[in-house]
C-alpha cells in the first residue's frame, strides 16, 4: 500500500527499515520517542480527518437505526425499519436506475469527449494557451451557478437555447425541456459532462504527456496509419490515465447534486431524482430512512473507492 | 532528532518538479494528425477555437442575462436592447449579498489557512522520514480525497446537530477544511519531496537553526506547490454548495453560492441579479484557477498522473 499511496514525485526514502532492527535493542524511551516523533507532524490531519470526515460516517450508520424525529430529538432505537421503509419507498427503483443511467452516461461520454479533446489541445495550434483558459471555466466555476445558468437558456419561452434551435428551424416553438422527464434528464447529463469535461481532459493530457515520442516515430518507421497507431500506441500507453479519471469521474458524478438540484429539484415529483438529491429530499421528512440511504449510497462509494485502489496498485505496478 | 534518517537522494530540484517550461519541452506530438503544415494547423485552430466557445458561451449568456433590464428578461432575443450596468449594484440592495459575500470570504479564508496549517507539517514530515504508519497515512489521506461531503452529509447533519453547531459558518469552516486536506498534503508531499535535504543541511552548517532553514531554504523552494494548495483550497470552499445548503438556514449567514437562491423565489425568479451575483463569485475564481491550472491534475490524482 505504501507505493500505491505516495505521490511519484517524492523519491522513495532510503534507509528506513533499519529503524525497527536496532530500535529493539534501545532503550524503551528512545524507542517510544521514535514511535511518537510523527506525532507533532501528521497528528493535526488525523485528528482533523477523524473529527471531520470519519465520525460522521460512525454517526451516519448509527442513525439509520434510530427513530429520529424531524426537530433531531432522538426517540430510541428503530431496528431495521429505516431500511424497510426506504426499500418500500415506490419510487426507489425508479431513483436507483435513474442513478445508474447518470452515472454510466456522464462518465462514459465524458471520457470519449475527453479523449478527443486531450489529442486536440495537446495539438500545437495559434491561441492554443487562450483555448485552454476557456476549457478550465466550468472547473473553477461554481457547478450550481453553471447549472443555473442552463436552466435560464432552456426556458421555454425566453430560453436562449430554444430562441436558437426556432431561428435555426430545429423545433417550430420554444419547447419545456426541464418540464419534461424524458427531455429533462438528458439534458442534465449534457450539464454534468459539460462541467467534468475539464478535469477529465487535463487528466488525459497529462496522460498523453508521459508517452514518449519515440515510439510514434518507431510506429511511423513501422508505417502504422494514423487510426492505428492510435488505437495502438497511444490508447494502451494512456490506460493508466484513462482508469484514474474514470474511478474519479464514477466517484464525482455518483455524489453529484447541484446539476439536478438547480436545474429540476429531481421533479416533476421524484422523476429526475438520483440517490443522492433523494437522500437529501427524504432528509427533511425522514432523517432516519436518509441516513440508511446513505449508507447504501456509502457503499457503493466504498465500492468505487477500493475500485480506485486497485487501479492505482496496478498502474504502478505496469511501470 | 538525530536518530531519524535522512531520507532524500541528491538531485536538482528542477528535475522533479512540475516546472512548466519542462513540461513544454517534453510534450510530445503525434504523427497521426497527419504532418505539420499552414492548413493542418490553422484546421486545429479553428476547431480548438470553436470548442473553447462552446465552454465560454454558458457563462457569456450569464454575463448578458446580469446586464439585461428587468424589463426585457421574459422576452427572448440574444441580446438586451440595453446593458443594464445599474444591476450590479442594485443587486447589493434589498438582498443579503453583501452578508453572503462576507461569509463566502471567510469560510474560505479560514479554511484554506486551517488547510494549511495542517498540511504543511504532515506533508514536509512525511516526504523527509520514512516513520511507522507512513503508508498507513497516506492510505488515510487517500481515502479521505474520495469521500466526499455530500456522501457524508447526513453524518455531517448529525454530528453538527449533535456539538450544537448548525447554523455556524464554523461548521463550514471544519468541513471544507478537512475535505480540502488531502489535495494540499499531496501537492506539497511532492515539492517537499523534490527539494534536496542538502540544501537544508548547508543552511545549517551555516549556522541557521532547522527551523532557520526551514523557513528560508524550503518553504520558499516549495513556494509555486503552496500557491497551488491555497488558491485550490479557497476555491473549493468558496463554490462549495451542499454542505451550506444542509448546516445553514439564517439567509444573512448562509455562502454566496446557497445565498443566491433567494432570487430563485417561487413565483418570481430576478435572474438579473441572480447571473450579477454569480459572475461577481465566478470571474475571481476562474482567474485563480488560471495560475495553477498545469498543476492541479497531479494533487487530485494522488500523483497517479504526473
Amino acid at each position: 500500500m505504501r507505493e500505491t499511496a505516495s505521490p511519484p514525485t517524492s523519491r522513495k526514502p532510503s534507509g528506513d527499515d533499519g529503524q525497527a532492527a536496532p530500535a529493539a535493542r534501545r532503550p524503551f524511551s528512545a524507542r517510544l520517542r521514535t514511535a511518537l516523533g510523527p506525532l507533532p507532524w501528521i497528528s493535526p490531519a488525523i485528528i482533523l480527518i477523524a473529527f471531520v470526515v470519519l465520525w460522521p460516517v460512525v454517526e451516519m450508520v448509527r442513525s439509520s437505526f434510530l427513530r429520529i424525529r424531524r426537530s433531531g430529538i432522538v426517540k430510541g432505537s428503530n431496528g431495521t425499519d429505516n431500511y424497510k421503509k426506504l426499500f418500500d419507498e415506490p419510487d426507489f427503483t425508479h431513483v436507483l436506475w435513474n442513478t445508474m443511467v447518470w452515472v454510466v452516461c456522464v462518465v462514459g461520454i465524458t471520457i470519449v469527449l475527453s479523449l478527443a479533446l486531450a489529442q486536440l489541445f495537446n495539438q500545437q495550434f495559434p491561441g492554443r494557451r487562450v483555448a485552454r483558459w476557456a476549457l478550465i471555466i466550468p472547473w473553477a466555476a461554481s457547478v450550481f451557478m453553471t447549472a443555473i445558468v442552463f436552466r435560464w437558456m432552456l426556458h421555454h419561452s425566453y430560453g436562449a437555447i430554444n430562441t436558437l434551435l426556432v431561428d435555426l428551424h430545429v423545433i417550430d416553438e420554444g419547447k419545456d425541456w426541464l418540464g419534461e422527464p424524458s427531455t429533462a434528464f438528458p439534458w442534465m447529463i449534457g450539464v454534468a459532462v459539460f462541467v467534468s469535461l475539464p478535469f477529465t481532459t487535463y487528466t488525459l493530457l497529462a496522460g498523453l504527456q508521459t508517452i514518449p515520442g519515440e515510439v510514434y516515430e518507431a510506429a511511423r518507421m513501422d508505417g502504422a496509419s494514423t487510426w492505428r497507431t492510435y488505437l495502438s500506441v497511444t490508447l494502451p500507453l494512456l490506460r493508466p490515465a484513462i482508469l484514474v479519471a474514470v474511478v474519479i469521474n464514477l466517484i464525482n458524478v455518483f455524489n453529484s447534486f447541484p446539476i439536478i438540484w438547480a436545474m429540476t429539484g429531481g421533479g416533476p415529483g421524484y422523476e429526475t431524482d438520483t440517490t443522492t438529491t433523494f437522500m437529501y429530499k427524504i432528509k427533511a421528512s425522514d432523517i432516519g430512512e436518509s441516513a440508511a440511504l446513505s449508507v447504501v449510497n456509502f457503499g457503493i462509494i466504498i465500492v468505487l473507492v477500493l475500485l480506485y485502489l486497485g487501479v492505482n496498485r496496478w498502474n504502478k505496478e505496469a511501470d | 532528532m538525530a536518530d531519524l534518517v535522512v531520507t532524500q537522494e541528491t538531485e536538482p530540484p528542477a528535475d522533479k518538479r512540475p516546472d512548466r517550461k519542462r513540461a513544454d519541452k517534453k510534450r510530445t506530438r503525434p504523427a497521426f494528425l497527419g504532418e505539420r503544415g499552414w492548413g493542418r494547423k490553422w484546421t486545429l485552430a479553428v476547431v480548438a477555437w470553436s470548442v473553447a466557445l462552446i465552454f465560454v458561451a454558458p457563462y457569456a449568456e450569464m454575463f448578458i442575462g446580469a446586464l439585461r433590464p428587468s424589463d426585457e428578461l421574459t422576452k427572448p432575443g440574444y441580446l438586451p436592447s440595453t446593458f443594464e450596468w445599474s444591476n450590479f449594484v442594485n443587486v447589493w440592495k434589498d438582498s443579503t449579498l453583501g452578508d453572503n459575500l462576507q461569509v463566502s470570504l471567510l469560510v474560505a479564508g479560514l479554511s484554506t489557512v486551517l488547510v494549511i496549517l495542517v498540511a504543511l507539517p504532515a506533508a514536509y514530515y512525511t516526504a523527509r522520514r520514512r516513520y511507522r504508519g507512513r503508508g498507513a497515512f497516506l492510505l488515510l489521506v487517500l481515502v479521505t480525497q474520495m469521500f466526499q461531503p455530500t456522501a457524508l452529509l447526513v453524518g455531517l447533519y448529525r454530528e453538527f446537530y449533535n456539538a450544537d453547531l448548525l447554523d455556524s459558518v464554523w461548521a463550514l469552516v471544519l468541513v471544507n477544511g478537512a475535505f480540502n486536506l488531502a489535495f494540499a498534503v499531496w501537492i506539497l508531499t511532492a515539492y517537499f519531496g523534490s527539494i534536496p535535504v542538502e540544501l537544508e543541511e548547508a543552511a545549517m552548517i551555516d549556522g541557521a537553526s532547522r527551523f532557520g532553514a526551514l523557513r528560508r531554504v524550503t518553504l520558499p523552494l516549495a513556494m509555486p506547490g503552496i500557491v497551488t494548495a491555497v488558491i485550490f483550497a479557497f476555491i473549493t470552499a468558496w463554490n462549495e454548495f451542499v454542505v451550506g445548503l444542509a448546516l445553514i438556514t439564517t439567509p444573512e449567514k448562509q455562502p454566496l453560492t446557497v445565498g443566491i437562491n433567494s432570487f430563485l423565489g417561487a413565483y418570481e425568479v430576478q435572474w438579473q441579479y441572480l447571473f450579477a451575483g454569480s459572475v461577481i463569485a465566478i470571474v475571481p475564481v476562474v482567474i485563480l484557477f488560471a495560475f495553477i491550472e498545469k498543476h492541479v491534475v497531479s494533487g487530485l490524482t494522488a500523483g497517479s498522473i504526473k
